[in-house]
Parts: C-alpha cells; structure tokens; sequence
C-alpha cells in the first residue's frame, strides 16, 4: 500500500512508463470512443464559439467554422480532462507553484514578466495558426497519426521539430 | 465494435473526460508539461519528450493495427499533403520553440500553476486559431492542395500485404534509436 502511494506522489515517472500509459490509452480511445487523441481541434473550437458570443452568429458562417463547427464535444471534455487530471498530478507530486516566468528562461533572459509574456503569446499565436495550418498538433499527429503510420503525420512531426530545434538554438545559443 | 456506446452521444463526453485525465495525469508526471524539460528537448540536451512521444507511438501502433487486424476498430487517417503538413507544422514548431509548450502541454503546465501557459499557451492558441480560421478561404484550394498525400501510410508506400512487414522494422529503428539515447546518457 505505501508504495502505491509512494509512486503516486513521485513527480517523475519514468518516459517510458508514460509513454507506454499513453499507448496503451491510445488503445483504448480507438476502441471505446472511436477517437485518436487530439488537443488543437478543441482550442479552434473554443476560438470559434467565444468569436461567436462576441462577434454574432455571422461567425458561424465563416467557411472554417462551417467546416469544424464549433460546440463541445469528446475533444473538448478531453483537454478539460488533461487539466483535471494534470491538475491531480501535481498536487499529488507537490509541483504546483503559481509562476510567471520559467527559471530556464529567467536564468538567460531575465525575470521580466513583460518580455516572457510578450514572446510566450507570439509563441501561442504561432502554435495555433501552424497547428491548424497542419490539421494537428503534437498529440493529433506527434503521437496519434504516426502510431497509424501516416506519412503526413510523420512529415508534420518532423516538421514541429525543425521548427522547434531551430528556434530553441536561435534563443538559447545566439542572442 | 462497441457501435453503440460510439453512439452514445452522453457517455462519450464523460468518456473523453475520463481518458483526459488519464492523458493529462501521465503527461504531468512524465514531465513533459515542464518548460526545462521541453526546451531542453528542442536544445537536444534531454530527450524525455522524444522518449515519451516514441514509446507511445510504439505501443498505440501494436495495438491499434492488432485490432484493427481483427476488424474491432477504425483507423483516423488524417488526409495530408506538402503544403498542409510542412508550412503549417514549420510555424507550430517556430511557436513551441518561442512558446515552450505544446498545446496539450500548455494545458498541463496551467495545472502546475506556468502562468506564461495560460496567457500564452491557452490564450495565445486560441488567438491563433482564429486567426487562421479567417484566412482559411484564401489558403483552401491553394497551397493546402499543392503535394497531395491523400491518407497514405507508410505500409502503403512499401507494398506490403501485411502491415507488420513494416510496423515491425519501425518498431525495431525506434528501440535501437532510444538504446542509443539511453548509451550516450541523453
């Protein structure tokens, strides 16, 4: 019994032991849900049905939303169980620190919260547009599409990494 | 199979709840939601995300073609081509790199308390999406189109018969790939 409690509140579990849980979860969703695992899809989503309560419902009009309708559906309830359950791991794992600017970054570019802020929502924007650009995410193709062998899944993969490399080294090793 | 409960609009969303927490709680405790860790992973000086992300697909492909060989389930194939997935995922990466978190991680890094996840991460997302929502019409039947890959896979491009001629050489590039990883200490 304590070292089932003993795991539970480790806060670093070995990758391989999450990436086989995530796996086997993969298993799961097919069978049960008929669903891949996927985030971005319900970021649009929720884009879209805030753009429409501000906006009007000419919003839903628009060709994309026409195409992915916004409302709430098993991806929504999925990224608000992500946050329920990685919520649960952290308090368990006594992680959870309120925090503006990560210590990688205040160490390299100081503690300004402004500067953080500023490149972080860039960084957002991008990750969004990209994400619907390419139909997915890091999830939706990272894990999903190329368990299933997809080549354009294994393209966009590669792709999230050059991408990610090239600028981590621009920030890190450059300026 | 399971047809059904497919069907069952209700149960599905308290099942997708469900399968998030799941999700989310493994994410978490690997670390990946950490912006050290996936920074570290795009400096190629830790390669946690890479172990995660490979030992799930991995594992999810043995499954998925095991049952979708015995016909229980469905594939998702998401149709692609050059111009969908290379622009697109070129600019999410330039934004992981600037952001520090995927979206999936974002939410994950919210749940420890990263407040740059949120106004960036979530906020920052969603920004984006809508701002490719209204330039959609002008992408669509252009680039999008250009290099159609259709939902090929990579059984489809060695003409296998049997799947597993090539899920079991990529199973075993993937292993050797992370014994090496573990041998240089990464």
């Amino acid at each position: 019994m304590n070292t089932m409690i003993d795991i539970l509140c480790d806060p670093s579990w070995s990758p391989y032991v999450v990436g086989i849980g995530i796996g086997m979860l993969s298993w799961l969703t097919f069978l049960f849900s008929d669903h891949p695992l996927g985030i971005s899809t319900a970021f649009a989503k929720t884009a879209g049905m805030i753009e429409k309560a501000v906006r009007g419902p000419k919003v839903a009009k628009k060709l994309y939303y026409k195409e992915n309708k916004p409302g709430i559906d098993w991806e929504w309830m999925l990224v608000i169980g992500v946050f329920i359950g990685a919520l649960v791991a952290a308090l368990t794992s006594g992680t959870f620190q309120l925090k503006w600017v990560p210590s990688m970054w205040e160490a390299t570019f100081g503690a300004n919260i402004f500067a953080r802020l500023t490149v972080a929502v860039i960084g957002g924007i991008c990750v969004g547009f990209g994400a619907r650009w390419g139909c997915g995410c890091t999830s939706g193709h990272g894990i999903s599409g190329t368990m299933q062998l997809v080549l354009g899944s294994w393209l966009s993969a590669i792709c999230f990494f050059i991408g990610g490399v090239g600028i981590a080294m621009l920030m890190y090793h450059v300026f | 199979m399971f047809i059904n409960l497919h069907n069952n609009k209700k149960l599905q969303l308290i099942l997708g709840l469900l399968f998030g927490f799941c999700f989310g709680f493994l994410l978490q405790k690997g670390r990946v939601c950490d912006y050290e860790v996936i920074m570290g992973q795009l400096l190629l000086k830790d390669f946690t995300v890479l172990k995660v992300m490979m030992t799930a697909m991995v594992t999810g492909m043995i499954g998925v073609y095991a049952m979708h060989g015995k016909g229980w389930i469905k594939l998702h194939k998401k149709p692609g081509s050059l111009g969908t997935n290379i622009p697109g995922p070129l600019i999410f990466g330039i934004g992981f790199g600037l952001l520090g978190y995927c979206p999936g991680t974002s939410v994950g890094a919210v749940a420890h308390g990263a407040l740059d996840a949120l106004i960036g991460g979530i906020i920052g997302i969603m920004i984006g999406a809508a701002l490719y929502a209204a330039v959609y019409p002008k992408l669509k039947g252009r680039i999008l189109d250009v290099g159609d890959l259709g939902d090929k896979t990579l059984i489809d491009v060695f003409p296998a018969r049997n799947p597993w001629v090539v899920i079991i050489p990529v199973i075993t590039i993937v292993v050797l790939f992370l014994l090496v990883l573990e041998k240089m200490g990464l």
